[in-house]
Protein backbone atom coordinates (compact mmCIF):
# COMPACT_ATOMS: atom_id res chain seq x y z
CA UNK A 1 0.00 0.00 0.00
CA UNK A 2 3.04 2.38 0.74
CA UNK A 3 4.51 1.58 -2.16
CA UNK A 4 1.64 1.80 -4.32
CA UNK A 5 0.79 5.51 -2.63
CA UNK A 6 4.40 6.51 -3.62
CA UNK A 7 4.12 5.57 -6.96
CA UNK A 8 0.66 7.24 -7.36
CA UNK A 9 2.33 10.89 -5.99
CA UNK A 10 5.53 10.74 -6.86
CA UNK A 11 3.41 9.96 -10.67
CA UNK A 12 1.65 13.62 -9.57
CA UNK A 13 5.64 15.30 -9.57
CA UNK A 14 5.98 14.17 -12.84
CA UNK A 15 2.68 14.96 -14.19
CA UNK A 16 4.01 18.57 -13.33
CA UNK A 17 6.23 18.61 -15.75
CA UNK A 18 3.96 16.56 -18.69
CA UNK A 19 1.06 19.46 -17.43
CA UNK A 20 3.44 22.11 -17.91
CA UNK A 21 4.96 20.96 -21.62
CA UNK A 22 1.32 20.51 -22.40
CA UNK A 23 -0.11 23.54 -21.58
CA UNK A 24 2.61 25.13 -23.59
CA UNK A 25 1.79 22.97 -26.95
CA UNK A 26 -2.11 24.26 -26.74
CA UNK A 27 -1.18 27.49 -26.14
CA UNK A 28 0.65 27.32 -29.53
CA UNK A 29 -1.57 25.03 -31.04
CA UNK A 30 -5.16 26.75 -30.13
CA UNK A 31 -3.11 30.26 -31.69
CA UNK A 32 -1.73 29.17 -35.10
CA UNK A 33 -2.75 25.50 -34.91
CA UNK A 34 1.03 24.44 -35.11
CA UNK A 35 2.32 21.60 -33.24
CA UNK A 36 5.76 22.85 -31.67
CA UNK A 37 7.65 19.89 -31.65
CA UNK A 38 10.84 21.90 -30.32
CA UNK A 39 8.93 22.87 -26.96
CA UNK A 40 10.94 20.09 -25.38
CA UNK A 41 14.27 21.53 -26.57
CA UNK A 42 13.66 24.76 -25.81
CA UNK A 43 12.90 24.18 -22.50
CA UNK A 44 16.37 22.12 -22.39
CA UNK A 45 18.13 24.65 -23.78
CA UNK A 46 16.46 27.27 -20.95
CA UNK A 47 17.33 24.70 -18.25
CA UNK A 48 21.23 24.57 -19.40
CA UNK A 49 21.00 28.70 -19.13
CA UNK A 50 19.99 28.16 -15.37
CA UNK A 51 22.74 25.79 -15.25
CA UNK A 52 25.28 28.31 -15.89
CA UNK A 53 23.76 31.25 -14.15
CA UNK A 54 23.24 29.18 -11.20
CA UNK A 55 26.97 27.58 -11.52
CA UNK A 56 28.30 31.74 -12.16
CA UNK A 57 26.67 31.92 -8.61
CA UNK A 58 23.34 33.21 -8.88
CA UNK A 59 20.84 32.39 -6.26
CA UNK A 60 18.60 29.47 -7.45
CA UNK A 61 15.23 31.40 -7.44
CA UNK A 62 16.94 34.88 -9.57
CA UNK A 63 18.05 32.50 -12.08
CA UNK A 64 15.18 30.66 -12.34
CA UNK A 65 13.65 34.12 -12.88
CA UNK A 66 16.31 35.26 -15.36
CA UNK A 67 15.72 31.85 -17.14
CA UNK A 68 11.85 32.87 -17.79
CA UNK A 69 12.75 36.21 -18.70
CA UNK A 70 15.54 34.42 -21.28
CA UNK A 71 13.06 31.66 -22.54
CA UNK A 72 10.34 34.48 -22.83
CA UNK A 73 12.42 36.73 -25.12
CA UNK A 74 13.75 33.61 -26.89
CA UNK A 75 10.12 32.62 -27.58
CA UNK A 76 8.82 35.93 -28.82
CA UNK A 77 12.07 36.29 -31.45
CA UNK A 78 11.50 32.73 -32.92
CA UNK A 79 7.68 34.05 -33.73
CA UNK A 80 8.71 37.22 -34.80
CA UNK A 81 12.03 35.53 -36.82
CA UNK A 82 10.75 32.44 -38.02
CA UNK A 83 7.32 31.55 -37.76
CA UNK A 84 5.92 34.86 -38.80
CA UNK A 85 7.65 34.37 -42.49
CA UNK A 86 5.73 31.06 -42.81
CA UNK A 87 2.43 32.01 -41.38
CA UNK A 88 0.97 31.66 -44.48
CA UNK A 89 3.03 28.37 -45.76
CA UNK A 90 0.98 25.21 -46.05
CA UNK A 91 1.20 23.49 -42.80
CA UNK A 92 3.72 20.82 -43.74
CA UNK A 93 6.62 23.73 -43.73
CA UNK A 94 5.54 24.54 -40.09
CA UNK A 95 6.38 21.22 -39.04
CA UNK A 96 9.58 21.06 -41.17
CA UNK A 97 11.01 24.45 -39.21
CA UNK A 98 9.98 22.87 -36.12
CA UNK A 99 11.58 20.08 -36.12
CA UNK A 100 14.85 22.04 -37.91
CA UNK A 101 14.67 24.20 -34.53
CA UNK A 102 14.05 21.15 -32.46
CA UNK A 103 17.26 19.54 -33.68
CA UNK A 104 18.97 22.64 -33.91
CA UNK A 105 18.42 23.59 -30.26
CA UNK A 106 19.64 20.24 -29.71
CA UNK A 107 22.59 20.08 -31.72
CA UNK A 108 23.25 23.66 -29.81
CA UNK A 109 23.13 22.98 -26.29
CA UNK A 110 25.88 19.96 -27.19
CA UNK A 111 27.94 22.06 -28.66
CA UNK A 112 27.65 25.32 -25.92
CA UNK A 113 27.51 22.88 -22.65
CA UNK A 114 29.09 19.88 -23.66
CA UNK A 115 27.23 16.12 -23.94
CA UNK A 116 27.99 14.42 -20.30
CA UNK A 117 25.27 14.35 -17.93
CA UNK A 118 25.22 17.04 -15.27
CA UNK A 119 23.06 17.62 -11.62
CA UNK A 120 20.69 20.16 -11.64
CA UNK A 121 20.07 21.38 -8.02
CA UNK A 122 16.91 22.03 -6.41
CA UNK A 123 16.07 25.03 -4.17
CA UNK A 124 13.80 22.63 -2.08
CA UNK A 125 15.73 21.51 0.77
CA UNK A 126 14.67 19.25 3.82
CA UNK A 127 14.31 22.14 6.58
CA UNK A 128 12.12 23.96 3.77
CA UNK A 129 9.39 21.09 3.20
CA UNK A 130 8.12 17.91 5.50
CA UNK A 131 9.80 15.12 4.18
CA UNK A 132 7.45 12.11 3.60
CA UNK A 133 8.22 8.77 2.93
CA UNK A 134 5.61 9.33 -0.31
CA UNK A 135 7.18 12.42 -2.00
CA UNK A 136 10.37 13.83 -1.56
CA UNK A 137 11.00 17.82 -0.91
CA UNK A 138 11.70 18.08 -4.67
CA UNK A 139 8.72 16.26 -5.36
CA UNK A 140 6.45 18.52 -3.75
CA UNK A 141 8.19 21.68 -4.98
CA UNK A 142 7.68 20.72 -8.16
CA UNK A 143 3.68 19.87 -7.85
CA UNK A 144 3.52 23.18 -5.83
CA UNK A 145 5.70 25.09 -8.35
CA UNK A 146 3.57 23.68 -11.57
CA UNK A 147 0.00 24.33 -9.37
CA UNK A 148 1.17 28.20 -8.78
CA UNK A 149 2.05 28.54 -12.37
CA UNK A 150 -0.77 27.29 -13.97
CA UNK A 151 -2.85 29.36 -11.59
CA UNK A 152 -0.89 32.37 -12.88
CA UNK A 153 -1.91 31.58 -16.33
CA UNK A 154 -5.60 30.50 -15.26
CA UNK A 155 -5.76 33.99 -13.76
CA UNK A 156 -3.58 35.37 -16.74
CA UNK A 157 -5.82 34.25 -19.23
CA UNK A 158 -9.06 34.36 -17.64
CA UNK A 159 -9.47 37.98 -16.06
CA UNK A 160 -6.70 40.26 -17.75
CA UNK A 161 -7.31 42.03 -20.75
CA UNK A 162 -4.24 40.84 -22.39
CA UNK A 163 -5.48 37.28 -21.80
CA UNK A 164 -8.90 38.22 -23.38
CA UNK A 165 -7.05 39.25 -25.92
CA UNK A 166 -4.95 36.43 -26.75
CA UNK A 167 -7.86 34.06 -26.56
CA UNK A 168 -10.00 36.39 -28.94
CA UNK A 169 -6.68 35.94 -31.51
CA UNK A 170 -6.96 32.23 -30.84
CA UNK A 171 -10.52 31.75 -31.76
CA UNK A 172 -10.85 34.79 -34.57
CA UNK A 173 -8.05 36.39 -36.17
CA UNK A 174 -9.84 38.60 -38.74
CA UNK A 175 -12.33 40.04 -36.07
CA UNK A 176 -9.42 40.44 -33.81
CA UNK A 177 -8.10 43.03 -35.88
CA UNK A 178 -11.32 44.58 -36.22
CA UNK A 179 -11.57 45.34 -32.80
CA UNK A 180 -8.03 46.93 -32.59
CA UNK A 181 -6.22 43.79 -31.66
CA UNK A 182 -2.38 43.79 -32.96
CA UNK A 183 -2.51 40.33 -33.65
CA UNK A 184 0.79 39.81 -34.59
CA UNK A 185 1.74 40.46 -31.34
CA UNK A 186 -0.33 38.49 -29.32
CA UNK A 187 1.03 35.70 -30.97
CA UNK A 188 4.64 36.31 -29.85
CA UNK A 189 3.32 37.11 -26.51
CA UNK A 190 1.79 33.80 -26.64
CA UNK A 191 4.95 31.96 -27.84
CA UNK A 192 7.07 33.77 -25.79
CA UNK A 193 4.73 32.80 -22.71
CA UNK A 194 4.80 29.16 -24.03
CA UNK A 195 8.69 28.97 -24.18
CA UNK A 196 8.48 30.69 -20.18
CA UNK A 197 6.09 27.94 -19.26
CA UNK A 198 8.17 24.77 -20.56
CA UNK A 199 11.20 26.32 -19.28
CA UNK A 200 9.49 25.84 -15.57
CA UNK A 201 8.95 22.50 -16.98
CA UNK A 202 12.81 22.06 -17.38
CA UNK A 203 13.89 23.91 -14.40
CA UNK A 204 11.63 21.70 -12.20
CA UNK A 205 12.51 18.53 -14.30
CA UNK A 206 16.38 18.79 -14.60
CA UNK A 207 17.17 17.84 -10.63
CA UNK A 208 15.26 14.51 -11.46
CA UNK A 209 16.17 13.97 -15.01
CA UNK A 210 19.74 15.14 -14.55
CA UNK A 211 20.65 18.02 -17.14
CA UNK A 212 21.77 16.60 -20.65
CA UNK A 213 21.02 17.74 -24.45
CA UNK A 214 18.11 15.16 -24.69
CA UNK A 215 16.76 15.33 -21.28
CA UNK A 216 13.40 16.42 -22.71
CA UNK A 217 12.54 13.62 -25.12
CA UNK A 218 10.81 11.39 -23.20
CA UNK A 219 9.04 14.77 -21.36
CA UNK A 220 7.98 15.93 -24.57
CA UNK A 221 6.37 12.59 -25.59
CA UNK A 222 4.34 12.75 -22.49
CA UNK A 223 3.49 16.32 -23.11
CA UNK A 224 1.98 15.53 -26.57
CA UNK A 225 0.11 12.54 -25.10
CA UNK A 226 -0.94 14.78 -21.79
CA UNK A 227 -1.97 17.23 -24.66
CA UNK A 228 -4.20 15.19 -26.71
CA UNK A 229 -5.50 12.99 -23.37
CA UNK A 230 -6.88 16.38 -22.06
CA UNK A 231 -8.14 17.85 -25.09
CA UNK A 232 -5.51 20.00 -27.55
CA UNK A 233 -8.02 22.44 -28.47
CA UNK A 234 -8.48 22.82 -24.36
CA UNK A 235 -6.00 24.96 -22.17
CA UNK A 236 -7.82 23.43 -18.73
CA UNK A 237 -8.06 20.09 -19.52
CA UNK A 238 -4.35 19.76 -20.95
CA UNK A 239 -2.83 20.40 -17.36
CA UNK A 240 -5.02 17.95 -15.78
CA UNK A 241 -4.12 15.19 -18.78
CA UNK A 242 -0.59 15.93 -17.91
CA UNK A 243 -0.91 14.98 -13.95
CA UNK A 244 -3.40 12.02 -15.17
CA UNK A 245 -0.53 10.67 -17.55
CA UNK A 246 2.37 11.10 -15.09
CA UNK A 247 0.61 8.80 -12.71
CA UNK A 248 -0.49 6.35 -15.47
CA UNK A 249 3.17 5.84 -16.62
CA UNK A 250 4.22 5.21 -12.58
CA UNK A 251 1.92 3.06 -12.18
CA UNK A 252 1.73 1.00 -15.13
CA UNK A 253 5.53 1.31 -15.51
CA UNK A 254 5.50 -0.71 -11.15
CA UNK A 255 2.65 -2.68 -12.00
CA UNK A 256 2.29 -3.74 -15.49
CA UNK A 257 4.70 -3.22 -18.31
CA UNK A 258 7.88 -2.41 -16.92
CA UNK A 259 10.35 0.76 -16.81
CA UNK A 260 11.05 -0.17 -20.86
CA UNK A 261 8.21 0.57 -22.20
CA UNK A 262 6.95 3.57 -20.08
CA UNK A 263 7.54 5.56 -23.41
CA UNK A 264 5.63 3.14 -25.69
CA UNK A 265 2.93 3.78 -22.70
CA UNK A 266 3.04 7.14 -24.36
CA UNK A 267 2.16 6.48 -27.53
CA UNK A 268 -0.41 3.92 -27.06
CA UNK A 269 -2.26 6.82 -25.22
CA UNK A 270 -1.84 9.06 -28.02
CA UNK A 271 -3.14 6.28 -30.32
CA UNK A 272 -5.89 5.31 -28.36
CA UNK A 273 -7.15 9.48 -27.32
CA UNK A 274 -6.71 9.79 -31.60
CA UNK A 275 -8.99 6.47 -32.16
CA UNK A 276 -11.46 6.35 -29.50
CA UNK A 277 -12.49 10.16 -28.43
CA UNK A 278 -10.18 12.42 -30.75
CA UNK A 279 -11.20 15.73 -29.20
CA UNK A 280 -9.89 14.52 -25.79
CA UNK A 281 -11.54 13.54 -22.33
CA UNK A 282 -11.81 17.52 -21.55
CA UNK A 283 -12.33 19.06 -25.12
CA UNK A 284 -15.05 20.85 -25.88
CA UNK A 285 -17.20 21.32 -28.59
CA UNK A 286 -18.26 25.02 -29.61
CA UNK A 287 -22.05 24.92 -29.76
CA UNK A 288 -23.32 26.78 -32.89
CA UNK A 289 -26.20 28.27 -34.04
CA UNK A 290 -26.87 29.78 -37.18
CA UNK B 1 -22.50 68.43 -45.25
CA UNK B 2 -18.77 67.49 -44.80
CA UNK B 3 -17.25 63.97 -45.38
CA UNK B 4 -16.57 61.73 -43.26
CA UNK B 5 -15.13 59.07 -44.95
CA UNK B 6 -13.97 59.33 -48.75
CA UNK B 7 -12.77 57.17 -51.43
CA UNK B 8 -11.32 58.05 -54.68
CA UNK B 9 -9.68 56.43 -57.40
CA UNK B 10 -10.23 53.22 -55.50
CA UNK B 11 -9.31 49.72 -57.04
CA UNK B 12 -8.88 46.86 -54.85
CA UNK B 13 -7.76 43.11 -56.04
CA UNK B 14 -7.30 39.36 -54.51
CA UNK B 15 -3.85 38.85 -55.87
CA UNK B 16 -4.47 38.78 -60.20
CA UNK B 17 -8.37 39.41 -59.62
CA UNK B 18 -9.26 42.77 -59.58
CA UNK B 19 -12.78 43.55 -57.74
CA UNK B 20 -12.97 47.45 -57.61
CA UNK B 21 -12.06 49.85 -60.39
CA UNK B 22 -11.78 53.42 -59.53
CA UNK B 23 -14.39 53.24 -57.00
CA UNK B 24 -15.91 56.97 -55.52
CA UNK B 25 -17.47 57.09 -52.62
CA UNK B 26 -18.35 59.59 -49.72
CA UNK B 27 -20.10 59.30 -46.32
CA UNK B 28 -21.20 62.20 -45.36
CA UNK B 29 -20.59 63.20 -41.06
CA UNK B 30 -23.99 61.89 -39.58
CA UNK B 31 -25.39 60.66 -42.69
CA UNK B 32 -26.47 57.14 -43.44
CA UNK B 33 -25.33 55.25 -46.45
CA UNK B 34 -26.54 52.18 -48.58
CA UNK B 35 -24.08 50.33 -50.70
CA UNK B 36 -26.37 48.10 -52.75
CA UNK B 37 -25.44 46.09 -56.18
CA UNK B 38 -25.88 42.29 -57.28
CA UNK B 39 -23.85 39.38 -56.17
CA UNK B 40 -19.81 39.94 -56.58
CA UNK B 41 -20.17 43.66 -57.62
CA UNK B 42 -17.68 44.20 -55.10
CA UNK B 43 -20.09 45.70 -51.75
CA UNK B 44 -17.84 43.61 -49.23
CA UNK B 45 -14.39 44.04 -50.96
CA UNK B 46 -15.65 48.04 -50.61
CA UNK B 47 -16.00 47.61 -47.05
CA UNK B 48 -12.65 45.37 -46.96
CA UNK B 49 -10.67 47.99 -48.63
CA UNK B 50 -11.93 50.56 -46.40
CA UNK B 51 -10.22 48.30 -43.00
CA UNK B 52 -7.57 47.42 -45.42
CA UNK B 53 -8.66 43.68 -44.75
CA UNK B 54 -7.75 40.69 -46.91
CA UNK B 55 -7.91 42.72 -50.29
CA UNK B 56 -4.96 44.66 -51.57
CA UNK B 57 -5.99 48.37 -52.17
CA UNK B 58 -4.87 51.26 -54.56
CA UNK B 59 -6.30 54.89 -54.06
CA UNK B 60 -7.06 57.49 -51.77
CA UNK B 61 -9.25 56.60 -48.99
CA UNK B 62 -9.90 59.73 -46.36
CA UNK B 63 -11.40 59.01 -42.97
CA UNK B 64 -12.66 62.68 -41.00
CA UNK B 65 -9.48 64.53 -43.20
CA UNK B 66 -6.60 62.21 -43.03
CA UNK B 67 -5.42 59.53 -45.20
CA UNK B 68 -5.71 55.98 -43.92
CA UNK B 69 -5.36 53.61 -46.89
CA UNK B 70 -2.30 51.94 -46.72
CA UNK B 71 -2.78 51.17 -42.66
CA UNK B 72 -2.61 48.37 -40.58
CA UNK B 73 -6.63 47.16 -39.99
CA UNK B 74 -6.21 47.24 -36.15
CA UNK B 75 -4.86 51.08 -36.45
CA UNK B 76 -7.49 52.29 -39.29
CA UNK B 77 -10.36 50.96 -36.37
CA UNK B 78 -8.30 52.53 -33.80
CA UNK B 79 -9.32 56.05 -35.75
CA UNK B 80 -12.94 55.05 -35.39
CA UNK B 81 -14.02 53.08 -37.91
CA UNK B 82 -16.28 50.03 -36.59
CA UNK B 83 -16.72 47.05 -38.91
CA UNK B 84 -19.20 44.43 -38.72
CA UNK B 85 -18.28 41.99 -41.41
CA UNK B 86 -19.56 39.27 -43.31
CA UNK B 87 -20.61 36.48 -41.29
CA UNK B 88 -21.03 38.58 -37.61
CA UNK B 89 -17.49 37.79 -36.60
CA UNK B 90 -18.81 36.76 -33.30
CA UNK B 91 -16.27 35.34 -30.74
CA UNK B 92 -18.40 32.24 -30.29
CA UNK B 93 -16.27 30.46 -27.80
CA UNK B 94 -16.31 33.17 -25.44
CA UNK B 95 -19.09 34.58 -23.43
CA UNK B 96 -21.02 37.50 -24.65
CA UNK B 97 -20.30 39.58 -22.16
CA UNK B 98 -16.36 39.06 -23.29
CA UNK B 99 -17.47 39.79 -26.63
CA UNK B 100 -18.27 43.28 -25.78
CA UNK B 101 -15.75 43.81 -23.87
CA UNK B 102 -13.12 42.95 -26.61
CA UNK B 103 -15.61 45.84 -28.77
CA UNK B 104 -14.19 48.31 -26.19
CA UNK B 105 -10.29 46.42 -26.17
CA UNK B 106 -8.99 50.26 -27.36
CA UNK B 107 -10.61 51.86 -24.63
CA UNK B 108 -8.55 52.97 -21.47
CA UNK B 109 -11.51 54.61 -19.78
CA UNK B 110 -13.84 54.45 -17.24
CA UNK B 111 -16.57 54.37 -19.55
CA UNK B 112 -16.43 50.69 -21.04
CA UNK B 113 -18.51 48.84 -18.10
CA UNK B 114 -21.67 51.99 -18.41
CA UNK B 115 -21.45 50.97 -22.39
CA UNK B 116 -22.44 47.71 -21.98
CA UNK B 117 -25.42 49.37 -20.19
CA UNK B 118 -25.63 51.81 -22.96
CA UNK B 119 -25.53 49.04 -25.60
CA UNK B 120 -27.69 46.81 -23.55
CA UNK B 121 -30.10 49.56 -23.99
CA UNK B 122 -30.33 48.95 -27.62
CA UNK B 123 -30.66 45.30 -27.33
CA UNK B 124 -32.21 44.15 -24.48
CA UNK B 125 -32.05 40.89 -24.95
CA UNK B 126 -27.82 40.83 -24.65
CA UNK B 127 -28.40 41.64 -20.97
CA UNK B 128 -30.23 38.17 -20.19
CA UNK B 129 -27.53 36.50 -22.71
CA UNK B 130 -24.74 37.95 -21.11
CA UNK B 131 -22.78 34.88 -19.33
CA UNK B 132 -23.81 32.58 -22.28
CA UNK B 133 -21.62 31.16 -24.65
CA UNK B 134 -21.72 33.33 -27.74
CA UNK B 135 -22.07 30.59 -29.77
CA UNK B 136 -25.37 29.59 -28.66
CA UNK B 137 -27.46 32.58 -29.68
CA UNK B 138 -29.93 32.76 -32.53
CA UNK B 139 -28.81 34.61 -35.47
CA UNK B 140 -30.28 37.39 -34.60
CA UNK B 141 -29.14 37.83 -31.70
CA UNK B 142 -25.59 37.32 -32.87
CA UNK B 143 -26.22 40.20 -35.18
CA UNK B 144 -27.04 42.44 -32.08
CA UNK B 145 -24.03 41.53 -30.94
CA UNK B 146 -21.91 41.67 -33.05
CA UNK B 147 -23.62 45.57 -33.91
CA UNK B 148 -23.35 46.05 -30.13
CA UNK B 149 -19.51 45.26 -29.81
CA UNK B 150 -18.86 47.56 -32.95
CA UNK B 151 -20.77 50.16 -30.69
CA UNK B 152 -18.48 49.36 -27.68
CA UNK B 153 -15.80 51.12 -29.22
CA UNK B 154 -17.84 54.45 -29.81
CA UNK B 155 -17.04 54.63 -33.27
CA UNK B 156 -17.83 57.75 -35.80
CA UNK B 157 -18.61 55.56 -38.75
CA UNK B 158 -20.42 51.88 -38.75
CA UNK B 159 -19.44 49.43 -41.16
CA UNK B 160 -22.11 47.03 -41.84
CA UNK B 161 -22.06 43.90 -43.83
CA UNK B 162 -25.62 42.50 -44.67
CA UNK B 163 -27.07 43.21 -41.34
CA UNK B 164 -30.59 41.54 -42.73
CA UNK B 165 -28.41 38.40 -43.65
CA UNK B 166 -30.16 34.94 -42.54
CA UNK B 167 -32.51 36.99 -40.05
CA UNK B 168 -36.84 36.51 -40.41
CA UNK B 169 -38.49 40.42 -42.24
CA UNK B 170 -40.09 41.12 -38.60
CA UNK B 171 -35.74 41.14 -36.91
CA UNK B 172 -34.73 42.82 -39.91
CA UNK B 173 -37.02 45.65 -39.24
CA UNK B 174 -36.12 45.77 -35.60
CA UNK B 175 -32.40 46.18 -36.63
CA UNK B 176 -32.98 48.50 -39.09
CA UNK B 177 -34.84 50.97 -36.60
CA UNK B 178 -32.90 50.43 -33.90
CA UNK B 179 -29.88 51.32 -36.58
CA UNK B 180 -31.82 54.42 -37.12
CA UNK B 181 -31.83 55.65 -33.41
CA UNK B 182 -28.14 54.82 -33.10
CA UNK B 183 -27.93 56.89 -36.12
CA UNK B 184 -29.37 59.50 -34.36
CA UNK B 185 -28.68 59.48 -30.63
CA UNK B 186 -25.43 58.80 -31.10
CA UNK B 187 -24.41 60.57 -34.58
CA UNK B 188 -23.36 57.57 -35.64
CA UNK B 189 -22.15 56.94 -39.56
CA UNK B 190 -22.98 54.44 -41.37
CA UNK B 191 -22.17 52.65 -44.73
CA UNK B 192 -24.48 49.75 -44.72
CA UNK B 193 -23.89 47.22 -47.52
CA UNK B 194 -27.00 45.25 -48.18
CA UNK B 195 -29.38 42.74 -50.57
CA UNK B 196 -32.29 43.56 -49.05
CA UNK B 197 -32.80 46.24 -51.79
CA UNK B 198 -36.07 47.60 -50.14
CA UNK B 199 -35.19 47.94 -46.17
CA UNK B 200 -32.62 49.88 -47.29
CA UNK B 201 -33.75 52.39 -49.94
CA UNK B 202 -35.94 52.85 -46.58
CA UNK B 203 -33.40 53.18 -44.38
CA UNK B 204 -30.38 55.27 -45.41
CA UNK B 205 -30.18 59.14 -46.92
CA UNK B 206 -27.86 58.21 -49.64
CA UNK B 207 -27.35 54.82 -52.30
CA UNK B 208 -23.93 53.78 -54.27
CA UNK B 209 -24.78 51.63 -56.76
CA UNK B 210 -21.97 48.95 -57.41
CA UNK B 211 -22.07 47.18 -61.09
CA UNK B 212 -19.60 44.63 -61.54
CA UNK B 213 -16.53 46.94 -59.55
CA UNK B 214 -17.30 50.63 -60.49
CA UNK B 215 -20.11 52.85 -59.20
CA UNK B 216 -23.14 52.87 -61.94
CA UNK B 217 -25.36 55.03 -60.71
CA UNK B 218 -25.61 57.37 -57.11
CA UNK B 219 -28.20 59.60 -54.98
CA UNK B 220 -31.28 59.73 -52.61
CA UNK B 221 -33.42 56.63 -52.62
CA UNK B 222 -35.98 58.06 -54.26
CA UNK B 223 -34.32 58.78 -57.90
CA UNK B 224 -32.31 55.39 -57.65
CA UNK B 225 -35.95 53.81 -56.90
CA UNK B 226 -37.42 55.74 -59.40
CA UNK B 227 -34.37 54.96 -62.10
CA UNK B 228 -36.19 52.07 -64.27
CA UNK B 229 -33.30 50.07 -65.32
CA UNK B 230 -32.25 49.65 -61.71
CA UNK B 231 -35.94 48.44 -60.70
CA UNK B 232 -35.76 46.22 -63.65
CA UNK B 233 -32.27 45.15 -62.56
CA UNK B 234 -32.22 45.07 -58.91
CA UNK B 235 -36.26 45.91 -57.33
CA UNK B 236 -37.58 42.78 -59.76
CA UNK B 237 -40.55 45.66 -60.63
Amino acid sequence: MQAFLHQLLSGLANGSMYASIALALVMIFKATHQVNFAQGELAMFSTYIAATLIDAGVPYWAAFVLTLGFSFVVGIAIERVIMRRIQDAPPLTAVAVLIGLLITCNGLAGRLFGPETKAFPSPFTLDFLPSTTYLSPHEIGMIGVTLVVLLVVFVFFRYTRLGLAMRAVAENPQSSRLVGIRVGRMLALGWGLASALGAVAGMMGAHVLYLEPNMMSGVILYGFAAALLGGIDNPWGAPIGGFILGVLENLAGAYLVGSHLKLALALAVIVAVLIFRPSGLFGRTVVVRV
Amino acid sequence: MTALLELSGVDASYGATQVLRGIELSVGDGAMVALLGANGAGKTTTLRAICNMAVRTRGTIRFAGERIDGLATERIVARGIGHIPEGRGTFLSLSVEDNLRLGAYLRRDRGVAGDVDRVCGYFPILRERMHQQAGTLSGGEQQMLAIARALMARPRLLLLDEPSFGLAPVLVQDIFRILRVINREEHTSMLVVEQNVRHALELVGHVVLLETGRVATSGPPQQIAADEAVRRAYLGA
